[in-house]
């Protein structure tokens, strides 16, 4: 299979921040607002920068949301940081009236996403975040792999018209994204081909489903491993001409299995291709505090899971 | 729909400053189109829309400036965001009249395949909303927004918004008092209805408020008041007076003390027509204390 080669473990948040950086340098009307997460959110070069066009709201995410629907009437793209939780759940209904509904060009970015959050556990790791944001009617979604992946999402993002959801993470990870590929929202990513069966994957189980190809090449199973990097619009057609070749599909996700990629991926294939499926996710169960290896273990979101996963689905195949 | 003539209302001649008889008139009209729109469709919140009338036809016909047309960014020209979304009828009527949209179109308030909502959107594309609201309590962190691009655009025009008073009991609304202090956001100037009502009985009673304007002066705003919000002159005078203090390092609110329902007797010191629509004999005494001056649309 073709080997992907990590150029340096880093983390996905800091790809937003080196994505903000350039888009300071490069787009006037981008303008960043943060709820007191900073250093998390990796923008002090943003705010270094460009001072003007940074906006600090203190702990108040509901408010931050209106602010940057405000802003867009005016002209500005403005990209909010906190972690996933707060983007999200804690401000739902500000986002789908005064963003969503209003159609206001606003990209909320979100760090700290799922499970690998780490240490400070539930209350901090959202899993529930793609489903929330993906039934908002006009909501892209996006949940990039990797550092460089990151990086190149948050500046295509500011030239998409309508309102993003842009989900990373804490944890250093492999980065194996080219520096300078270019970020092309909605359009799947096809890693490995692959003919037994089909893993689709998103954010930081795509590294790891790239990990349970090569084990499984090794037992002479054949995986095609595709990167989901848009949840929605989801690429549709990536996934129902890849299972038309290998019959059977793994969908990989650092989510609970209602509400995210898997459920998408599901509905596509029950429309259009039936097919047997097998749903690497979190299990409706909330996380808590470890670390992101054994969290990852634990809830059954690494390679072993995957690769697990492919043998039970392998069984399921017509 | 957007080109329109503007100002039908006064003869096209937007130069011309009305008459206080002429937009007294057409206070009086805008209470018709509230009423009637509401009884159409047994549906809708006519009592803060009367009580709001004379601010919204004063700001949009006096105080306000405005570009002819309309485009969303509305870079050189005050903006106004209404955070209350439920009282809707008020503000359609005045967006019409002042040419926003077809007066004809108030007839499809709340009918389906409608750009004029149960509550205020930009969904439809209806010239002169710029945000959807009706979930009470976000209109002040949007207009917070726009005043922070005015500033960034160097445009100096004024943010306008309007909020209920017990909307002021979502907790976003002190989130976003506490930043637009903080950040010294001068170029906004909110107006609280203060109409002492809401849904289930007088706001002191549901949640006491208490002392609204300590708490926006705690907060670090500049606050005065409009003792008499159903006064078309007291409050010209009032938003002429909150337009002369912005720039100075502080956002202004305006407490406005208004009656719920006022212009229709029935309607009025109660909170039972927040939400609800006159029945055919109700609306013939409404229309009567409300004799048509400019013309029923």
């Amino acid at each position: 299979m073709k080997k992907y080669i990590d150029q340096g473990k880093n983390d996905t948040r800091s790809g937003y921040g080196a994505g903000m950086t350039e888009l300071g340098r490069t787009n006037p009307k981008v303008v960043a607002l943060c709820a007191d997460l900073v250093g998390s959110l990796k923008i002090q070069e943003f705010i270094d920068e460009n001072p003007e066009r940074f906006f600090q709201v203190g702990i108040a995410e509901a408010n931050m949301m209106g602010i940057a629907a405000g802003l867009t009437i005016g002209g500005y793209i403005p990209f909010t940081g906190t972690f996933a939780n707060f983007s999200t759940g804690r401000v739902y209904d500000q986002i789908r009236q005064s963003i969503a509904y209003s159609g206001k060009n606003v990209k909320i970015c979100a760090s700290h996403a799922g499970v690998t959050l780490g240490e400070d556990g539930a209350t901090h790791q959202i899993l529930e975040d793609i489903g929330l944001m993906k039934m908002l009617p006009g909501m892209t979604v996006i949940n990039p792999c990797d550092f460089n992946q990151t990086k190149a999402a948050t500046i295509a993002i500011a030239e998409h018209q309508g309102p993003v959801y842009l989900r990373f993470g804490r944890p250093k990870v492999a980065n194996f994204t080219p520096a300078d590929q270019k970020f092309e929202i909605g359009k799947a990513l096809m890693l490995n081909e692959g003919t037994d069966v089909t893993i689709v994957a998103t954010g930081h189980l795509v590294w790891e489903s790239l990990i349970a190809a090569e084990n499984l090449e090794n037992q002479g199973i054949s995986a095609e491993v595709i990167n989901i990097h848009t949840i929605k619009p989801l690429d549709e057609e990536a996934i129902i001409k890849s299972v038309k070749k290998t019959g059977c599909v793994v969908s990989a996700e650092e989510h609970n299995f209602l509400g995210g990629l898997g459920e998408s991926v599901a509905r596509t294939l029950a429309i259009h291709h039936p097919t047997p499926q097998a749903f690497v996710a979190t299990q409706d169960t909330f996380g808590e505090s470890g670390t992101p290896a054994q969290l990852m273990e634990k809830y059954g979101l690494n390679n072993k899971a995957i690769e697990k996963a492919v043998l039970e689905v392998l069984e399921k195949k017509a | 729909m957007c080109k329109q003539k503007f100002a039908t209302t006064f003869g096209g001649n937007l130069k011309k400053m009305p008459q206080l008889k002429e937009l007294q008139d057409l206070a009086t009209q805008v209470r018709r189109d509230i009423v009637r729109m509401v009884h159409k469709v047994n549906s809708g919140h006519p009592g803060g829309s009367l009580g709001c009338t004379e601010f919204f036809v004063a700001l949009y016909n006096e105080i306000m400036e405005l570009k002819e047309g309309f485009d969303m960014n509305g870079i050189g020209e005050d903006l106004f965001f209404l955070s209350n979304g439920h009282i809707s009828p008020v503000y359609y009527s005045v967006l019409a009249r002042r040419g926003y949209f077809p007066l004809e179109e108030l007839n499809t308030f709340r009918l389906i395949d409608s750009r004029l909502q149960g509550h205020p959107t930009t969904h439809e594309g209806l010239p002169g909303v710029r945000i959807a609201s009706g979930s009470l309590g976000q209109g002040m962190s949007v207009a917070i927004g726009a005043a922070l691009a005015k500033k960034l655009n160097n445009d100096p025009h004024i943010i306008y918004s309007l909020h209920g008073d017990g909307e002021l009991q979502e907790g976003q609304n002190w989130e976003a008092i506490m930043f637009a202090a903080g950040k010294k956001v001068d170029n906004l100037i909110a107006t609280v209805d203060r109409n002492g009502q809401q849904i289930d009985g007088a706001t002191e009673d549901v949640m006491p408020l208490g002392d609204v304007r300590t708490k926006f002066e705690a907060f670090g705003w500049d606050v005065m008041e409009i003792e008499n919000g159903n006064d078309l002159e007291a409050v010209i005078a009032g938003l002429k007076e909150a337009k002369s203090r912005t720039g100075k390092g502080k956002p202004v609110c305006i407490i406005m003390t208004t009656v719920m329902g006022h212009g229709v007797d029935f309607m009025m010191h109660t909170h039972a027509w927040h939400g609800k629509a006159p029945n055919d004999e109700q609306l013939e005494v409404a229309l009567a204390q409300n004799p048509e001056t400019l013309g029923d649309y």
